[in-house]
């Protein structure tokens, strides 16, 4: 029984490591940025929903409607501020400057809220530990599953905009050769800001789940990015379900390596990480390797 | 007024200059071939007439509007569209996916994607494939019809037959044919002369960035054009002297005739 609730957790925590990943993948896909802030911009959001439910007592869930817009503007701002810029300068620029916006951010939250852990736990009654028994000794936590459904309907909607809108597909269009887009007529510039937008719009949800699920406190930015970098590494690039898929594969590992050890649940999750790391790149350099990637891309 | 003009275009690939004091004028109707060897600047011109190459210095008039300094994107819903050479395709995106997009971002106008099913009647059955398993030839339909979406007063077609088989070669031209008799503007770079000469109505020859021959298609003979080709007797002498539209005929050489005593070349006679 303590295998099949280790995976039932895993998949659970998966689908909250999905969620923190899925601006990350985005923005990766669409501008080819691995966003070094991300991890302090959904604290930002967090710091945001306790504000608002600590200081004028709004109902997190409500306080998505204005933090989640907040983020959007925020994700234009950036890309039209910084991101834009320095896309112009190579990759590694890009780098720098999130890493810089990380540690401006992380140093301000501090400066403004102090080292203190801040929780929404006590916002939300009783869903921060509530739980349904599947079985006997065999539990899900309510607030799991909700986040896991979040993720799916976030991820799910991703998906159905990019496959269906106009929009999507200039998106999914500028992803693959900007340098293209504008012979057709699109503005590759505002895509990427649109795509921004729509990364730090699920940022915004990211940050109202990670102090209802434990702590924050401003530097709980690097461990966000951390989990986030893996889930998306471990799904591989593609669709976004990926993104849900490197969520779970490392949620799982973390859950049997508690099972194992408890000090196993970190070591675990990073190790598998690095397996698949390594066994991509190996596989990437073998014919067997290129004949499945081709496969893989021919969906 | 002419529907596209470029005056003392200068455009740079970092330290090379890849296109020198370029000057000519195409007039609605035109179907213009570009020729050259490899390297000549033709495709850095092209590129550079869309705005998705800005040049160093000189103009770029479009409708009689100077458009030199407008990107790409504001360019083609301008009306000037370009079919890259590679045909550069949106590869995860279908064949009506691809169309759609050009539909929705560019101008409006009358090509609609059935439209454009007309000109190229194979693409039907591939319309819900991604653009990357298509054959090249259907890659290349998809491209030029991507293109005609935008409703372009001025179509550039930048090699579109190379990496083609013979037979795809030719559905491409055979719709060329058609969008001509449907007097769409068309630029076309070739390598192929006999395919260029058979639908143009007038030869740019463009040599290490210069235009060094230009005339009616009928008028500028083969030997001409190959010398101008080649360089054998290039001797650029201020590009104001090509223009194509405003001058009817124009060839470089060492002698100053231009004249070779070759038979004049058409697309009846080409070949």
């Amino acid at each position: 029984m303590s295998a099949i609730n280790a995976l039932l957790q895993g998949v659970l925590l998966g689908g909250y490591y999905a969620l923190i990943a899925c601006g990350l993948a985005f923005m990766y896909q669409v501008m080819r940025i691995i966003n070094l802030a991300h991890g302090s911009l959904v604290v930002i959001a967090s710091f945001a929903f306790w504000l608002l439910a600590g200081r004028w007592g709004i109902n997190p869930f409500i306080a998505l409607l204005a933090i989640v817009p907040a983020m959007t503007l925020i994700g234009w701002a950036l890309e039209r501020g910084i991101l834009e810029r320095s896309l112009h300068h190579g990759q590694l620029v890009p780098l720098l400057a999130t890493f810089g916006l990380a540690v401006v951010i992380d140093n301000l939250l501090f400066l403004q809220f102090g080292a203190d852990p801040r929780s929404l736990a006590n916002f939300i009654g009783s869903l921060s530990y509530d739980s349904w028994e599947l079985a006997d000794e065999l539990y899900v936590g309510k607030l799991a599953v909700l986040i896991f459904v979040v993720a799916l309907v976030l991820l799910g909607g991703l998906s159905l905009f990019l496959a269906r809108t106009p929009l999507g597909r200039a998106i999914r269009a500028t992803s693959e050769d900007p340098d293209v887009v504008g012979l057709v007529g699109i503005d590759a510039h505002r895509i990427n800001a649109f795509a921004a937008a729509i990364a730090l719009g699920t940022v915004g949800v990211a940050g109202l789940f990670l102090p209802m699920r434990g702590t924050v406190t401003p530097y709980s930015g690097f461990g966000v990015l951390l989990f986030a970098f893996e889930a998306v590494e471990i799904g591989g690039p593609g669709s976004l379900w990926r993104v849900l898929a490197g969520g779970i594969v490392l949620g799982v590992a973390q859950s049997f390596g508690a099972l194992v050890h408890p000090q196993g649940f970190l070591i675990a999750g990073h190790s598998v990480f690095l397996v698949i790391l390594i066994a991509r790149v190996a596989l990437s350099r073998s014919v067997l390797g290129q004949v499945g990637a081709r496969l893989l891309r021919w969906n | 007024m002419s529907l596209l003009q470029t005056q003392d275009l200068d455009v740079r690939h970092g330290l090379l200059r890849a296109v020198r004091n370029v000057s000519f004028e195409v007039q609605a109707g035109d179907i213009v071939a570009f020729v050259g060897a490899n390297g000549a600047g033709k495709s850095t011109l092209f590129r550079a007439l869309v705005g998705a190459h800005l040049p160093t210095s000189g103009r770029v008039l479009l409708h009689g509007a100077d458009v030199t300094g407008i990107p790409a994107h504001r360019r083609t819903r301008m009306g000037i569209a370009l079919v890259p050479e590679g045909r550069r395709l949106f590869a995860d995106l279908t064949v009506r996916e691809n169309l759609a997009l050009a539909r929705a971002a560019g101008r409006k106008g009358p090509w609609e994607i059935d439209a454009v099913l007309e000109v190229f009647p194979n693409l039907a059955a591939r319309i819900g494939h991604k653009a990357k398993v298509l054959s090249g030839g259907e890659q290349q339909a998809t491209a030029i019809g991507r293109a005609l979406m935008t409703n372009p007063d001025i179509l550039l077609l930048d090699e579109v037959s190379l990496g083609l088989s013979p037979a795809a070669v030719d559905r491409v031209y055979e719709s060329i044919r058609r969008l001509v008799a449907g007097n769409v503007t068309i630029l076309l770079v070739e390598q192929d002369l006999d395919r260029a000469l058979s639908v143009a109505t007038r030869v740019v020859c463009m040599l290490e960035g210069r235009i060094v021959a230009s005339g009616r298609a009928g008028e500028l003979t083969r030997a001409e054009i190959i010398d101008a080709y080649f360089g054998s007797r290039e001797r650029p002498v201020g590009s104001h002297d090509h223009s194509v539209g405003s001058r009817d005929r124009s060839v470089d050489s060492r002698d100053g005739s231009g004249e070779s005593g070759d038979r004049p070349v058409n697309g009846a006679t080409a070949g």
